[in-house]
């Protein structure tokens, strides 16, 4: 992988992140600071605005797949009745806690994961997230409080924002309880300020891939979208997006493509496979193919957020992300983002547990190469659980893919 | 004249072919893969070479492809999945599908009207409906794997095998000899599920190329694939062999070299 390139920007997010889980250690340990368990998609900016220490068990799931430690606790999970065929950042994080095992002590020398004083939950990006945390809900005796998101939106209505700002403001209250205070209006709209800046940081670094070669890969944003998951609405994650542009910029200007001799761009559709992500780059590096762009990396651009109108851009941002859209929604997607980085075709990562976030299920490649002459292929795997996956068939799937698209060249 | 060799090292079994430029066959083989990967491509090789006794053996440029693709020496290496477009494509001249069973994976390839790869697909990480599957059936039965085909053949009915796993299949052929039913009736209802499983990945539009060790050695495949699409579709002399004709028609073309 390519971490080298991105040298200084990686050392900067090994000490971030360090410090983000011991301050999360040390709120949970002094209660200093109360403590709350949050979705990836957010309400975050809330959580924050209220002085929240804020923990992402998907984080703790990803963690525990990039560090092979996931396969051995699915199935401790499995075995309490949580099947197989479920969320693995579930199983892997569930079967983590019931065998008292984290990968965040090695990876950041804490103790254990921080004992939450509330749970919130936003479902538009997973549906399973409810039963996640009222697992913890159980264990903890704490609450767990959800905003529940419409779904499988084509055109995003007034009532649906409507909706969900509702929900978030009734969320306010009821974390008020929590933390004893009420949400301060001010600060809200600074943290969603910060959150914008943040997430508009991010996209120029993503973007930087539509150059052709590309300097920077799907793995590379893989490593580097920590911050912006755990950490928008503050500061740190400006800070640390302003240098990673930079660096990225310089990179360009010294002529140094991601992949050597670059003559594939591909587009990673679903989920990564978080344990075999050195097995993809150095596949892909070998084919001289780059991965230019993800759904899962641009799903953190939030376009939509506005300081001066937090709840409902919240509720947009929420709402208008990918996979909460319509198929006819996602074709489109999909075309444009092909034009846009100039991508020869798309791999479809089908995770075996996450539906939610697997594109090959309603007959998407199928309709993108009939209607749109598309080219893909589809990868079998999972997220966590290596037991979905097969080295040698995605080999052949990725490699076949290529040659599929040099011969077509040649025509 | 030139000689070229394709080798193809499958899961199960290693098929090389060795073609002159006018893209005939002068030899060919199939021998069991075992373990060692290197061994068996270097043993096909060799083996094709003496069957044409053809001379200047070292100059011969070979093609290799199958799961070990990448350990046969002095190879260049392309994958099935092109390779058996390459080598449908040298009997049909036209665009179709081709449709390979293989001994641990399946792979429908569609090709276009100039003899591009146009799309693909591969079973997932199961071996049900391959012919891995068909080998456990036999052991399950305790039948030699040369007798299921004309036990099958002859039975008068068959059974439904409705599970898309293999270890569920046997717990379904478990209730079936429970039931009464015959081997030859489960057998029959196996070679159908092999069937239905290639068409649950693919609707298998246009004209059809079968090819693979289970076409090759178990013709009623092909047969039930008939009665299921309700045409013919065409097999190949030797429909094992596919793969590695296709290799050995690239190393002829030398049309793609991955470097």
């Amino acid at each position: 992988m390519t971490q080298t390139r991105l040298a200084r920007s990686t050392q900067k997010l090994k000490t971030l992140m360090k410090d983000y889980y011991q301050e999360l250690d040390e709120a949970s340990r002094s209660h200093s600071r109360k403590v709350a368990w949050c979705t990836s998609a957010g309400p975050v900016e809330i959580l924050t605005a209220m002085g929240f220490a804020v923990y992402f068990p998907e984080n703790h799931g990803a963690l525990l797949g990039a560090r092979r430690l996931a396969t051995p606790l699915i199935g401790k999970a499995n075995a309490q009745g949580y099947s197989p065929d479920i969320c693995s950042y579930l199983t892997s994080d569930i079967g983590a806690y019931l065998g008292n095992e984290t990968a965040l002590g090695a990876a950041y020398g804490v103790r254990g994961i921080p004992k939450p004083d509330v749970l919130v939950y936003n479902t538009s990006q997973c549906r399973e997230v409810q039963d996640w945390f009222s697992f913890y809900a159980r264990e903890f005796k704490v609450p767990s409080l959800g905003v529940f998101s419409p779904w499988k939106i084509t055109e995003l209505s007034r009532a649906n924002i409507a909706d969900v700002a509702g929900q978030l403001k009734d969320l306010a209250v009821q974390l008020s309880r929590v933390s004893g205070s009420p949400l301060d209006p001010e600060r809200l709209k600074e943290t969603v300020r910060l959150s914008s800046q943040a997430s508009n940081l991010w996209k120029h670094f993503l973007e930087t891939a539509k150059r052709k070669p590309s300097p920077i890969t799907f793995f590379d944003a893989t490593i580097h979208m920590a911050p912006i998951v755990v950490m928008r609405g503050g500061q740190r994650a400006c800070d640390y997006y302003r240098d990673l542009v930079k660096e990225t910029e310089d990179l360009i200007v010294s002529g140094a493509p991601a992949v050597a001799g670059e003559r594939l761009r591909f587009y990673w559709e679903g989920m990564p496979n978080w344990g075999k992500l050195r097995f993809f780059s150095d596949l892909f590096e070998n084919l001289k193919a780059c991965v230019v762009a993800s759904t899962y990396c641009l799903s953190w651009v939030f376009e939509e957020l506005d300081c001066d109108n937090p709840f409902e851009s919240l509720a947009q941002a929420n709402l208008r992300v990918f996979i909460n859209r319509d198929e006819r929604y996602k074709e489109d997607y999909l075309a444009g983002i092909t034009r846009d980085y100039q991508i020869d075709a798309i791999l479809f990562h089908e995770a075996k547990t996450c539906p939610y976030n697997t594109n090959t299920r309603f007959g998407l490649p199928q309709r993108l190469q009939a209607e749109r002459s598309i080219a893909s292929a589809v990868l079998y795997g999972d997220l966590c659980d290596l037991r979905c996956f097969s080295e040698e068939q995605s080999r052949t799937v990725v490699e076949a893919l290529a040659e599929q698209i040099m011969a077509g060249r040649r025509v | 004249m030139g000689i070229f060799a394709g080798v193809d090292i499958g899961s199960s079994y290693t098929k090389a072919v060795l073609i002159n430029q006018a893209k005939k066959v002068l030899s060919s083989c199939v021998l069991n893969t075992g373990a060692d990967f290197e061994r068996v491509s270097k043993r096909a090789v060799s083996k094709v070479i003496s069957q044409a006794k053809v001379s200047a053996v070292s100059s011969i440029p070979i093609f290799s492809t199958g799961v070990g693709r990448n350990l046969c020496p002095k190879a260049n290496p392309m994958t099935e999945i092109s390779c058996l477009a390459r080598g449908s494509f040298h009997y049909l001249g036209r665009a179709h599908v081709v449709v390979d069973i293989g001994g641990q994976d399946n792979k429908v390839v569609a090709v276009g009207a100039a003899g591009s790869q146009v799309s693909f697909k591969m079973n997932r990480k199961c071996a049900a409906g391959t012919g891995a599957f068909l080998e456990e059936i036999a052991r399950r039965l305790d039948i030699p794997l040369k007798k299921m085909e004309s036990m099958a053949r002859h039975s008068p009915d068959k059974v439904d095998i409705g599970s898309y796993c293999t270890v569920f299949t046997c717990t379904e052929i478990v209730h079936h000899i429970r039931e009464g039913k015959k081997a030859p009736a489960i057998l029959r209802g196996c070679y159908e599920s092999v069937v239905k499983r290639i068409l649950e990945m693919d609707p298998l539009e246009g004209e059809i190329v079968l090819a693979g060790g289970v076409i090759a050695n178990h013709p009623i495949v092909t047969e039930i694939f008939q009665e299921k699409l309700g045409r013919s579709p065409f097999v190949p002399d030797g429909p094992q062999l596919l793969g590695a004709l296709g290799a050995a028609l690239m190393s002829l073309e030398n049309s793609y070299v991955r470097t």
